[in-house]
Parts: C-alpha cells; sequence; structure tokens
C-alpha cells in the first residue's frame, strides 16, 4: 500500500479519527486553556502563567503531589517483592501451581471500584471486629486517619496488583533455558544460589517492565482512591488524579484544574520516557 | 526426604497466601448472607440464617438486568471496533513502508504515554458541544484511547505474516479490503483474543470516563449504579455487599471459562 492509495488512508481513517479528536486535540485545547480564565463555557483572557503559579503554592495540591508518590514508593516496592515471590511459588513443581496462579491473578480482573468498597468493608467492619474481639486497639478506626489511609490504599493495591506482575515474572522466568538450572544443579548449587545467581540477572528485564508498570499504575489511581476512602480524612489521602477531578468537576474551576493536568502529563512522559530510554540501554547491553 | 520437607513447607506458605488471597472474597460473600443486625453484631461468624433477601432488594436497586445490559452494550461495541479499526490500520502501517507511515505509527505509540486525567476536561466540554455525552460518543472515545495499545499489538503480529499471502490473494482478484478481511484478518485471531481480553477488563471495570459521558440516567453502567449502597452518611453493609457479590459474579464465571488465555492475554499485553 503506498501513500498516495486511498485505500491506505480509508483503512487508517476510523482510528486517526478517533485519536485525533479523542486525545490530541482535547491535549492542544487543555494545554492553551491553561493559560486562560476558561471556565468550561468561555475564556475572557489569557493569564499567563498565573494558574501554574498558584498550584505550586496551593498546599492542596502540594499534598497530593507528596502523597502520591510516597504511596507509590510503597507500593511498588511491596508489589515487586510479592509479585516476584509468587511467581517463584508458582513456577515451582507444587501440584496445586495453576490453582494457585489463578486464585493470586484474580482480582485484576476485578474493577478497582468494586475492589476498593470491598476493602473498606474489611478495613472498617472486619479489622474491628478482629481488635474488639482480641483487644487490638491498632485495628479499630482504619480509614479515619491519614496513616491507615495510606496503609490501607497500599495493601489493597498489593493485593490487587501482585498478581498482575507475578504474570510479568512467570513470562521471563519460564524463558530461562533448562540447561542453565541443570548446570547449576550439577555444580551443586543450593536453591538460594540458583535464585541469586542464576535466575535473578536472567530476569532483570522482568524488573524494569514490572517497575514500570506499578509506577503508572500507582501514580495515575484513581478507583481505588476514590472507593476506599474518597480522599478523607480532609483531603489528606487525595491523590493527583482525584485531586485534578475534583477541582474539575467539583469546585468548577476548569483552567485551574487543567494546569493541574498539565503538570500530570508532564510527570507521567518523564517516567514513561525513561522507561523508554532504559529498555533501549538494555537492548544495546545484549 | 529433606526435598520432600522442602515441598512440604513450600506448600504450607502457599496454601497460607492463596487463603489470605481470598479471604477479601469470602468475607464480602458470608456477610452478603446476614441480615443487617447480624453483620452488626457477628462480623467474622458464620451467617445466624442465611438470607436470600438481601440478594433479590440488591439486584432490584441495582436494576441489574437493566445495568448488566448496559455495560454489555457498551463493551461489546467497544471492542468490535477497536479490533476492527485498529487491525485494519496496523494493516495498512505495516505494509506501507514510507517513513510518512513510521510517524503515524510512532504518533499512536506516543499517544499512549499521555494520561487520561490530562485530556478529559476538555474532551467532555467538546463532546458536550456536539451533544455526544452518550454511549455512541462513549464507544468513539473508547476507540480513541484503546487504539494505540491494539495497534501496537497488531503491528507486531503482522511482522509475521507473509506478503506473500496478500501477492496470492491480489492475483485471485481480491481487492484490498477483500484480502485484509478474508486473508490476513483470519491469520492475526491469537492477537485479536489478546487485545480483546486487556480490552473487555478495562471497559467493563472502568468507572471515570463513563462517570463523565454518561454519568446516572438510563444508560448507565453497573460501576456507575453500584454507587447507589455508598451514601452520604451510613453504608448499608448487608445490601451493599450482596449488590457487589452480583456484580462480580459475571467476571468470575467468565474467568473459570477462559482463565488460560485471560493469564496469556495479559501477560503478552504487558511484556510487549
Amino acid at each position: 500500500m503506498r501513500n498516495r492509495d486511498l485505500s491506505f488512508w480509508l483503512f487508517l481513517a476510523p482510528v486517526i479519527l478517533a485519536l485525533v479528536l479523542v486525545v490530541f486535540v482535547p491535549l492542544l485545547y487543555g494545554t492553551i486553556y491553561s493559560f486562560t480564565d476558561w471556565d468550561g463555557i468561555k475564556t475572557s483572557q489569557f493569564v499567563g502563567l498565573d494558574h501554574y503559579i498558584t498550584l505550586f503554592q496551593d498546599s492542596e495540591f502540594l499534598n497530593a503531589l507528596q502523597f502520591t508518590t510516597l504511596f507509590s514508593i510503597a507500593s511498588i516496592l511491596l508489589i515487586n517483592a510479592f509479585g516476584l515471590s509468587l511467581a517463584l511459588i508458582v513456577t515451582s513443581k507444587l501440584k496445586s501451581r495453576n490453582v494457585l496462579r489463578t486464585i493470586f491473578f484474580m482480582p485484576n480482573l476485578i474493577g478497582g471500584l468494586i475492589l476498593g468498597f470491598i476493602w473498606q468493608f474489611i478495613f472498617i467492619k472486619v479489622f474491628s471486629s478482629i481488635g474488639t474481639l482480641f483487644g487490638i486497639p491498632f485495628l479499630n478506626g482504619w480509614l479515619s486517619t491519614t496513616e491507615t489511609g495510606f496503609w490501607g490504599l497500599v495493601i489493597l493495591m498489593t493485593w490487587q496488583l501482585s498478581g498482575y506482575v507475578m504474570v510479568i515474572y512467570i513470562a521471563y522466568l519460564q524463558g530461562i533455558p533448562n540447561e542453565l538450572i541443570e548446570a547449576a544443579e550439577i555444580d551443586g548449587a543450593s536453591p538460594f544460589q540458583k535464585f541469586w545467581r542464576v535466575k535473578f540477572p536472567l530476569i532483570a528485564p522482568a524488573f524494569t517492565v514490572s517497575l514500570f508498570l506499578t509506577l503508572s499504575n500507582s501514580f495515575k489511581l484513581y478507583d481505588q482512591n476514590l472507593a476506599l476512602t474518597d480522599g478523607g480524612p480532609y483531603n489528606s489521602t487525595q491523590m493527583l488524579a482525584m485531586d485534578i477531578v475534583k477541582t474539575a468537576f467539583t469546585d468548577n474551576n476548569m483552567a485551574y484544574a487543567q494546569a493541574k493536568a498539565v503538570i500530570f502529563f508532564i510527570i507521567v512522559a518523564i517516567f514513561s520516557l525513561s522507561q523508554v530510554y532504559f529498555n533501549k540501554k538494555r537492548e544495546v547491553d545484549l | 526426604m529433606v526435598k520432600r520437607r522442602k515441598n512440604v513447607l513450600l506448600g504450607i506458605i502457599a496454601g497460607t497466601l492463596a487463603l489470605t488471597w481470598l479471604l477479601p472474597f469470602y468475607l464480602m460473600i458470608v456477610n452478603s448472607f446476614k441480615t443487617k443486625r447480624n453483620i452488626f453484631t457477628d462480623t467474622l461468624g458464620l451467617p445466624e440464617e442465611f438470607t436470600f433477601e438481601n440478594f433479590t432488594e440488591a439486584f432490584q436497586e441495582l436494576q441489574f438486568i437493566r445495568t448488566f445490559l448496559n455495560s454489555l452494550f457498551i463493551t461489546t461495541f467497544s471492542i468490535a471496533v477497536i479490533i476492527i479499526f485498529s487491525s485494519m490500520a496496523a494493516y495498512a502501517l505495516n505494509r506501507n513502508k514510507g517513513k510518512l507511515s513510521n510517524f503515524i505509527f510512532m504518533l499512536f505509540v506516543a499517544a499512549m504515554l499521555i494520561p487520561f486525567q490530562s485530556v478529559m476536561i476538555p474532551l467532555v466540554m467538546i463532546f458536550g458541544k456536539v451533544d455526544m455525552l452518550n454511549p455512541i460518543g462513549l464507544i468513539f472515545m473508547y476507540l480513541g484511547f484503546g487504539s494505540s495499545l491494539a495497534i501496537f499489538l497488531y503491528h507486531g503480529a503482522l511482522k509475521g505474516v507473509p506478503q506473500a499471502l496478500d501477492e496470492a490473494a491480489t492475483i485471485d482478484g481480491c481487492n484490498k479490503f477483500q484480502t485484509f478481511w478474508y486473508i490476513i484478518f483470519p491469520q492475526l485471531k491469537p492477537i485479536s483474543v489478546t487485545v480483546g481480553i486487556l480490552n473487555v477488563i478495562w471497559i467493563w471495570n472502568d468507572y471515570l470516563l463513563p462517570s463523565l459521558v454518561i454519568g446516572g440516567g438510563n444508560t448507565e453502567t453497573i460501576p456507575l449504579r453500584l454507587f447507589l449502597f455508598f451514601g452520604q452518611y451510613t453504608t448499608q453493609w448487608h445490601l451493599a455487599l450482596a449488590g457487589l457479590t452480583i456484580s462480580i459474579l459475571p467476571v468470575i464465571i467468565g474467568y473459570f471459562f477462559a482463565q488460560r488465555q485471560i493469564i496469556a492475554g495479559v501477560s503478552e499485553g504487558a511484556v510487549k
């Protein structure tokens, strides 16, 4: 198919139309609007960098940025530690490995909203029942403080996404040639040495994929945040995505919300581009 | 002997983890059979008596048949347009090796980097102006957001479909569209399954986009309707848990029948 062919353009037309109207035009308009006093319907003047200056002094935005960053770090570490452990378990010789894999992956099929509601029940009702039964005051009042809201979200995301990154680690673990493992066994390697000296270096690419995947998922989190804590108490567990949604659709502060959205885009783009960079670098090494 | 003991230990650890993973679902289901008072007095034990009333009431309040059909309609049509139009586009881009074709492909890849929250506000305003905040507009948006990854996956798969097939079809008198639809598209079936699975998981469960585009009203989907149980002040847990269980049931049934393909599809989508 050549560029001059009508068929080339007919094949491309539907997706190009959708992509341009749904992603690129809104991105362009949004970026322009973030420099104006747009209220969702009309704009009367340019305000230059005003919104951007305001947002870096806005404690709510800065708090959301800090909370999101800390949450992402904690969940990336836990999700990958659990995900790798689960992958090692289900690639072992256990008879139940297929059932186990099915169970660990299951939460990923269900929407973040539903998962958030289920865990809200567990943290509020089940935790306090256990706390009362065994006299553990620590289990009372979960999700009513910033700390328990934070760890509640981390626990929920670890439970959900460990099974997802497990699938990625499995794909790489199964790609390790059997001869290498057998050679290590003949040389008398212990299971720990087999993991640390043979498997670990060979699945290094899986870490890049999983780390960036969990980073992107944690950083853009919305549904679970909404269903579990709804940002409370007092917006202290509100993450960036929720801050943008609320500024736009609850406070009706469209242009300002869009300025936050542009900063959000820049941060996410930096993550994604560094992933591309790391992937390229790895290809050269091989 | 030592090996066997180690396997037993691993089995115990694995079993404990599996039970922990299932515990939230168990607690949800067990408590959905309790009365309101029973949940309050005893959250951890089995129900005093199993009651199905929660389910009938939650089913009615969810207007489950209507919301289920809405979810089904939106998901099915979105998947269909994503699969058909993305595979066509990927075919055109793959068989044309020019600079322009390459540039368009890069544009689609670049679009994957743009987070939804960065474009949602102008998107809703623009589509609102032309009166497209309805299920049709929503399906069109899913095509816009979903086509990038689909084209990327199809583009990779098409490298394995020999160009000789196209030429043979042309000689036999097929036009470009017939060549694609009758000869190439069937070759792409495995990747179509992957694209379908990834998009079902996303679109069936999606909340934020439909909440902005169709909100409440007649066309609402299951996730939108679920909010009804989580009121401003107190949650009616006996109804909410029954509602959540009902909502999850279709997904679990689907998973039961297609778990192998689902896990393989997700793995393929993530690793590439």
